[in-house]
């Protein structure tokens, strides 16, 4: 149907929801400790969500059972919250959220590392990390999806790791996933057009090896082909006239 | 090479010329020339100065529109 261009008010309330979900997020992180149970951690954003009087955003779309994606080491995204899957020193953990607030998404997704981890996993965090701040950069209008999506792909891959290509980025804004999408692979000077307006959902996926991946029987988790790690960054970019305004923190 | 997208933004009616044409002022203040879309045109929905649409228009002309949508109100 189109890229929404969002108007003034819009946008009032779309940073109003990307604050929220950057404050839930900030205080999951938190909570990220060796004993935790991933579904402890689901509960908690369940509260959390409902204090600051949002709905989840994810539970119940497209049957998603779940209000967070909790994805460790070699899960990729779409990590079921579960009892039994209780996070560990050394371990990688992924942490995707979103939230509904007076009618607008926020989406947001961080990777960290519990207490001592290796140093290859140290660097896959730093560079998908760094790859997310590049992509931001290229956000400024006249460019295009496609400079972004060079812009990770090539950071990324300079740096030994490779870019999942089954998920990508959206728009966001009175849908979780909107037009247009922004996958973390493609050519230079390609896609739509970026202008003021738009709000973007720019999400870097790196795995330490390469970047087929599958999905487990559970019908949501998805890991990577060859077993090895995989990091995840989200952040709600606004295209704006001076450029990129990062909307979550 | 990737397709380009169509960009949808949000105006008001400010006048009505001939043939279903109008002057749409979209939120940025610029005014574009909009024509009413087929599917409206099918349903027999009127537009009238002083409503609030979606217009849809196109990366190559940002001047020319199709009116998609009426609010309500």
């Amino acid at each position: 149907m189109g890229i929404e261009l969002k108007s003034e008010w819009e946008l009032r309330r779309i940073r109003q929801a990307a604050e929220i979900v950057s404050e839930i997020a900030q205080a999951l992180k938190k909570e990220i400790k060796p004993g935790i149970s991933t579904k402890k951690l689901d509960q908690l954003a369940v509260d959390l969500i409902s204090k600051y009087n949002a709905q989840p955003a994810f539970l119940g779309y497209q049957n998603y059972p779940a209000t967070i994606c909790i994805s460790l080491n070699e899960e990729v995204v779409h990590g079921l919250p579960n009892e039994k899957k209780v996070i560990k020193e050394a371990d990688l953990v992924s942490l995707d959220l979103g939230v509904l607030y007076q009618g607008f998404y926020g989406d947001i997704a961080f990777t960290v590392g519990v207490g001592k981890i290796k140093e290859k996993a140290r660097k896959l965090l730093t560079v998908a990390e760094e790859a997310l701040n590049r992509a931001i950069k290229e956000v400024k209008i006249g460019k295009r999806v496609g400079d972004i999506s060079r812009a990770i792909q090539s950071y990324v891959e300079s740096n030994g790791f490779s870019v999942v290509r089954n998920y990508s980025g959206h728009g966001i804004g009175r849908d979780l996933h909107e037009e247009p999408q922004i996958p973390c692979f493609g050519e230079s000077d390609t896609g739509a057009r970026l202008l003021v307006g738009m709000v973007l959902a720019l999400e870097t996926m790196v795995n330490e090896g390469t970047w087929p991946v599958k999905i487990l029987p559970d019908c949501w988790t998805t890991v990577t082909a060859d077993g090895l790690l995989s990091a995840h960054f989200e952040h709600m970019v606004l295209v704006s006239k001076s450029g990129p305004a990062v909307l979550t923190f | 090479m990737a397709k380009e997208e169509k960009i949808v933004v949000k105006g008001k009616v400010l006048e009505a010329l001939p043939n279903t044409m109008f002057r749409v002022e979209i939120e940025s203040g610029h005014k574009v020339l909009a024509h009413l879309s087929g599917r409206m045109r099918m349903h027999y929905i009127k537009i009238l100065p002083g409503d609030r649409v979606k217009v849809e228009l196109s990366p190559y002309d940002l001047t020319r529109g199709r009116i998609i949508y009426r609010e309500k109100g």
